[in-house]
């Protein structure tokens, strides 16, 4: 296994080291809180002469993806950050960097989008970009904030994809909280990533070609296609890096993380740093014999509709814990649950568990393991009775 | 020439276009509603009209005009705007006096 050091650091720190070993050849950024911390600290590294990155401080989001979209098509490798509004006001040019094929990793300190302001963690800025064709990555840890900041390059670079990765990690709860990391060496991290060999660049003279041209309603039809392809490609992909990070590192990688779901009879499924919460939760039960599992989600975009169903068709019932609210949408449920409905209606062949939605955290409202027990108990009672009840229900809110 | 009949496996990533320079093969006249005439005789070739033309649809020689490039002149009647010459005789298309380029409805013209 590749050497590595600990250190304390938060999701913020834990990113900015791994921009600095991946070395961009250009990063363009505007600074936004929670996100802050990620550009601010490699910045800093810009200005020791630590890396040779050209930091673009742009005067917006928008024009931040729009530098990246320019350096990425010059062939260079792109990072940038953001969250929440910065990445709202990035909206149409998000779009363009996929549809361009660009690899740009950009990472996601999530936060609320306004209004009423608010600086705080929910997922409905990244949950918003979830149709625009880039993959989506969530951590839960700092530690895994920084791990996928490296296989987010090797994953958006892989010669079959050519797509971008957003990275994200909980905004303040990972963002801002210190724990242990560990740091791999320089020279591994470097080893691991790899060189980037553009399939064309802007500044290949010798090949003049053009890029982001007017498509027609002959092409541009063909040209999304192309990206459902790619985004079908990605899974295997990913699975493959993560293996790969694995023998590196110790710390294996997939499409999801499953928590004593072998036996289980009812299931939570949570994102990001709420998984950790979740999973004490389970422990503890487990311990009273309760046969209850976990399932925190990695990949997001593409979203592992099979492997979900697949990992779900043995159990009773199954609460979605949501960040985020698909306003308008099937009972006001959330992201995750609308597209784990959707995977177990197209592939459970009409078995499966009883699903239900909870809504919580929304603009940084704590989740306690009270909220997440009391889940569990209704749960438990789903499965035991066979009604499910409300389809959407709110965890935390003043009722 | 790209090929305009490429499946979605055929056709390059992200629209990138490896030939440079091919739009010239791109046949653009087809979006044209007016057609711009040119009375040639009362031409005095200052040039206004190449300079002005969006599509370079100007045709030149030798330093006179010779004509219009309809094949990807798309008919916005720049050209017969900012011609700067009004003419003395009517004109030998329209009959009509004004400038020396005059834009004339495609459906005048066979095989509209
Ligand atoms: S602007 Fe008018 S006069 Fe001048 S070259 Fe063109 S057609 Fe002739
Ligand atoms: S009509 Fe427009 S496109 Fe056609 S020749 Fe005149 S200026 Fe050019």
């Amino acid at each position: 296994m590749a050497k590595s050091i600990v250190k304390a650091l938060d999701g913020a720190q834990a990113v900015s080291n791994a921009m600095r070993q991946i070395n961009p050849d250009v990063v363009a950024a505007y600074p936004i809180t929670p996100q802050t911390a990620v550009v601010q600290n490699f910045s800093q590294y810009v200005a020791d002469g630590i890396v040779d990155t050209e930091f673009v401080t742009v005067e917006s989001e928008h024009a931040a993806m729009s530098a990246c979209i320019g350096a990425a098509a010059a062939g260079g490798r792109v990072m940038t950050a953001t969250a929440s509004a910065g990445l709202a006001l990035m909206w149409e040019v998000v779009y363009v960097a996929a549809s361009m094929r660009l690899p740009i990793v950009m990472s996601v300190v999530n936060r609320a989008l306004s209004a009423p302001l608010n600086i705080h963690c929910d997922h409905s800025d990244s949950m918003g970009a979830r149709d625009a064709g880039w993959i989506q990555l969530y951590a839960e840890t700092a530690q895994e904030a920084y791990d996928n900041t490296l296989q987010a390059v090797r994953i958006a670079e892989h010669p079959d994809l050519l797509l971008p990765v957003m990275s994200m990690q909980d905004g303040f709860i990972t963002g801002h909280g210190v724990e242990r990391v560990e740091i791999l060496d320089d020279a591994e991290a470097k080893k691991f990533i790899g060189t980037y060999q553009p399939k064309h660049s802007l500044l290949d003279v010798d090949h003049p070609a053009t890029y982001g041209a007017w498509d027609f309603y002959d092409f541009y039809f063909e040209h999304k296609r192309q990206q459902t392809d790619a985004m079908s490609k990605a899974m295997p992909i990913i699975v493959q890096v993560g293996e790969e990070y694995g023998k590196l590192t110790g710390r294996k990688y997939g499409i999801f993380d499953p928590y004593e779901m072998d036996d289980a009879e009812v299931a939570i499924v949570v994102l990001s740093s709420t998984a950790g919460t979740a999973r004490t939760v389970v422990k503890a039960l487990r311990k009273k014999g309760v046969k209850i599992g976990l399932i925190k989600p990695r990949v997001f975009r593409p979203f592992p509709a099979r492997e979900l169903t697949e990992a779900l068709k043995d159990v009773k019932a199954v609460a979605v814990l949501d960040r985020s609210v698909s306003f308008g949408a099937m009972d006001g449920a959330g992201p995750l649950f609308l597209e784990l409905c959707a995977a177990l209606y197209s592939y459970g062949n009409g078995r499966g568990p009883l699903a239900v939605d909870y809504i919580f955290g929304l603009g940084g409202r704590d989740v306690i393991p009270a909220y997440i027990e009391q889940v569990a108990q209704d749960l438990l009672r789903i499965a035991e009775t066979g009604e499910r009840g409300d389809l959407v229900r709110y965890l935390g809110l003043r009722e | 020439m790209p090929n305009l009949e490429a499946t979605w496996k055929e056709a390059s990533w992200g629209g990138v276009v490896y030939e440079a320079g091919n739009s010239v093969e791109y046949i653009t006249g087809g979006w044209r509603s007016f057609r711009p005439i040119r009375d040639m005789k009362q031409c005095t070739h200052c040039m206004i009209c190449w300079v002005y033309c969006p599509d370079s649809s100007i045709l030149v020689k030798d330093g006179k005009v010779v004509g219009f490039d309809y094949d990807h002149c798309k008919g916005c009647g720049i050209c017969a705007q900012e011609c700067p010459v009004n003419v003395k005789e009517p004109h030998e298309y329209t009959g009509q006096m004004g400038k020396v380029i005059q834009m004339v409805p495609e459906t005048e013209f066979e095989g509209w």
